[in-house]
């Protein structure tokens, strides 16, 4: 076996520095003028003898890496092949490591829920480009300043390449505090998994405590089939129920009832207010008679994870935002972007719809009057955004309702949907009119700036009238 | 060095022009035919003769079941097949029939083998459909990389040493990774009738520095080989298959 130290050059990278790392491979400080951000060489161990599996992450992590972009992981730089020297030459992400962090738990809510929404992001991002990562543990996740970086794709499975490692072993592969429970059965497919580690580490970071401590067998693992973690609230009571009720959705063994989505995650640690709190979360039969029927019943364990989600981003965006006017109350302008938001919302049996009115101020900070009758603006809007929505019959957990105060409607629109990972606006365009044209529409601006597909809905008979009027005066 | 590899023409003009369009815009290095140049289509002379062409200028070809059918005047095959080679050894010229008894079975490359069908026993013309027949490939030859058709359908199988293969289903017009560990069975899908469900023709383009096979797929007219199937007496299903590709 090759020894590397200080000052070594490989392919250009002159090492610099050994970084503590686990034991699969050597990580070293690099240095390389070809490339303009800082660099660490990731170097596999392999010692005659090594266990394949050894080898397989390390290709697995090369071919993930490289298809991978944007701010949550490190900027690949070059990979030296199994022949000659292996490595994988990647950027150094300057951060604080999650594991620092959690060694200082129980954490106060908010600080819980500002992780949450930062990794439930870089998740939703890797999710995007087709990827789970399968190994999310706080060692692995760095937080930056331009958020949280996701390190360490050895396990990972791209949804469009061979998955070398999965055929391969039959003993559960991650790490015992966070594998989900899919994956403890060997299934290596669902970006759900992922969601389930999310969970977690939201739990330790909200108790302080791991929710099944570190099993070092199979059957340890496998007991999180079968028994729940203690609620978090039963170890900290500081706890609000709202984010125990998320944790617990990302722990849920069946994935019918867990959340399919990072971007549901972080829809609802972003919006307390509208996390359903008393979803009839089956409790465990209690008492001794119970304890010994439940030995004797004969369960499948395939089935008590549920049906993976499957590929649904194909089939719709995960989360929808209609926008809609409600100045002058329900017009039908108004119930075509319904109507278009049932279409949209029809591509996909689990998405989830974000309704947003826009409250205009005048000017930042102005609150709105309060009418005679005492109920405030804001109050009646949120009313008449719920009426407008209800033809949807969508179930609770899956729609939340957003009166946003705002001197620029489009603005808090693309603000919005860009904090919560929206995939698709559906907005109304009224017809044209001189002002209109002067100072630029609503949807004109959505469209301009969104970061993801938008339907403008216009009715059609009054724009036809518009023009035929218009052929009129030409004649 | 990148490889353009089209198995299974299956003398269907139409796709092998579209198909060589699109080869000669990628320019590759080396130019493989892997067999089954005639056999179920209206247009083997066509097709032979342009086999000849490329490989005068450099490309590989070797053997597939319908041409040795044809040249030995088989009949071990089904209704379709064998009508299909009786149909097209009355089209053929002496130098035609010349041509394809003087292909090879399997050629090999530097660690790339090239084989109609399978490695084990090629003249015995066996389906790798599953892990296993692909492993009893594997175990007949040392090349890295086995390239066969043969099925109509793509597929790549990993070999790790001493384990069993992996089935893996290349998806279209996407880049497959070859395993610098593995050792590798690629099915290519057909150029001239495809059976994946997709009636595009298909071929392989596999980039040895980049370590990467992809099925490339390209529309071509088959409603016109379906009409000349017609026209030319050919069972009927011939050309219904080309548009459904199966």
């Amino acid at each position: 076996m090759q020894r590397f130290e200080a000052g070594t050059e490989i392919d250009g990278f002159e090492l610099v520095e050994r970084l503590p790392s686990g034991g699969m491979a050597g990580v070293w400080r690099a240095a390389n003028p070809r490339f303009d951000f800082p660099l660490v060489l990731k170097i596999p161990f392999l010692d005659p003898g090594a266990d394949v599996s050894v080898i397989l992450g390390f290709e697995t992590e090369e071919l993930i890496l490289k298809r991978l972009t944007g701010p949550h992981v490190p900027r690949f730089a070059a990979s030296g092949s199994l022949a000659e020297v292996p490595y994988i030459a990647m950027e150094f992400v300057t951060g604080r490591s999650l594991a620092d962090e959690i060694d200082n738990a129980p954490r106060p809510a908010d600080e819980v829920t500002r992780f949450g929404v930062e990794i439930a992001k870089a998740l939703a991002a890797l999710h995007r480009q087709k990827v789970v990562h399968l190994d999310l543990k706080p060692e692995n996740i760095i937080l930056a300043t331009r958020g949280a970086v996701l390190l360490d794709f050895g396990l990972a499975r791209h949804a469009e390449l061979p998955d070398l490692l999965g055929a391969e072993s039959s003993v559960p592969m991650g790490t015992a505090a966070y594998i989900s429970p899919e994956q403890v059965l060997g299934e290596r497919s669902d970006p759900a998994s992922d969601v389930f580690a999310l969970g977690c580490i939201l739990y330790q970071l909200a108790t302080g405590e791991e929710p099944f401590g570190r099993p070092a067998t199979f059957a340890g693992m496998k007991r999180r089939l079968y028994h729940a973690p203690r609620p978090p609230r039963d170890i900290n009571d500081a706890i609000p129920r709202w984010l125990e009720a998320i944790i617990l959705r990302c722990m849920e063994v069946d994935r019918s009832r867990r959340y399919s989505e990072a971007a549901h995650v972080l829809s609802d640690l972003r919006n307390p207010d509208q996390v359903v709190v008393a979803r009839g979360r089956a409790r465990p039969e209690k008492g001794m008679w119970a304890a010994i029927a439940n030995l004797f019943r004969k369960v499948d364990d395939k089935s008590l994870v549920g049906r993976p989600a499957g590929p649904r981003g194909q089939a719709g965006p995960s989360i929808v935002l209609a926008a809609v006017d409600l100045a002058n109350g329900s017009d039908a302008l108004a119930r075509e972007v319904l109507n278009e938001t049932a279409r949209v919302l029809a591509s996909r049996e689990d998405s989830w719809l974000a309704c947003v009115t826009v409250l205009k101020t005048e000017i930042i900070g102005d609150t709105p009057a309060t009418d005679e009758s005492g109920s405030s603006a804001y109050v009646k809007r949120l009313v008449a955004l719920k009426d407008w929505a209800h033809p949807l019959h969508m179930p609770e957990d899956r729609i939340s309702y957003h009166v946003l105060e705002a001197v620029s409607p489009a603005d808090a629109i693309l603000n919005y949907a860009e904090h919560n990972d929206v995939g698709h606006i559906v907005v109304g365009a009224r017809s044209s009119s001189a002002i209109r044209r002067h100072l630029g529409s609503v949807s004109t601006k959505v469209v301009a700036r969104a970061f993801c597909s938008v339907s403008v809905v216009r009715l059609k008979a009054v724009e036809e009238q518009g023009r035929h009027r218009k052929e009129n005066t030409a004649e | 060095m990148r490889v353009a590899i089209l198995s299974d023409i299956h003398a269907n003009r139409e796709a092998l022009d579209a198909v060589l369009d699109a080869v000669h815009k990628l320019g590759p290095d080396q130019l493989v035919l892997l067999g089954d140049l005639v056999g179920y289509g209206p247009d083997p002379v066509h097709v032979v003769e342009k086999a000849a062409g490329l490989i005068a200028q450099g490309a590989l070809c070797v053997l597939g079941n319908h041409d040795e059918a044809v040249v030995l005047n088989r009949t071990d095959m089904t209704e379709n097949a064998r009508f299909a080679v009786q149909w097209t050894r009355e089209r053929l010229a002496p130098a035609h029939f010349d041509f394809l008894a003087r292909l090879p079975l399997s050629l090999q490359s530097e660690d790339r083998l090239y084989v109609h069908a399978s490695a084990e026993r090629p003249a015995k013309w066996l389906y790798i459909r599953d892990v296993d027949a692909a492993e009893r490939c594997l175990s007949s030859s040392d090349a890295r990389f086995i390239f066969c058709g043969h099925t109509h359908i793509p597929a790549v199988y990993y070999a790790l040493p001493g384990r069993r293969p992996i089935h893996f289903q290349p998806l279209d017009n996407v880049a497959a990774p070859l395993s610098a560990l593995a050792r590798h069975v690629v099915i290519v899908g057909a150029v001239g009738q495809p059976r994946d469900g997709n009636p595009a023709a298909c071929f392989a383009v596999v980039d040895t520095d980049r370590r990467e096979v992809t099925m490339v797929r390209v529309p071509y007219d088959h409603e016109e080989t379906e009409r000349k199937i017609k026209a030319a007496g050919l069972p009927a299903w011939l050309g219904m298959r080309l548009k459904i590709g199966r």
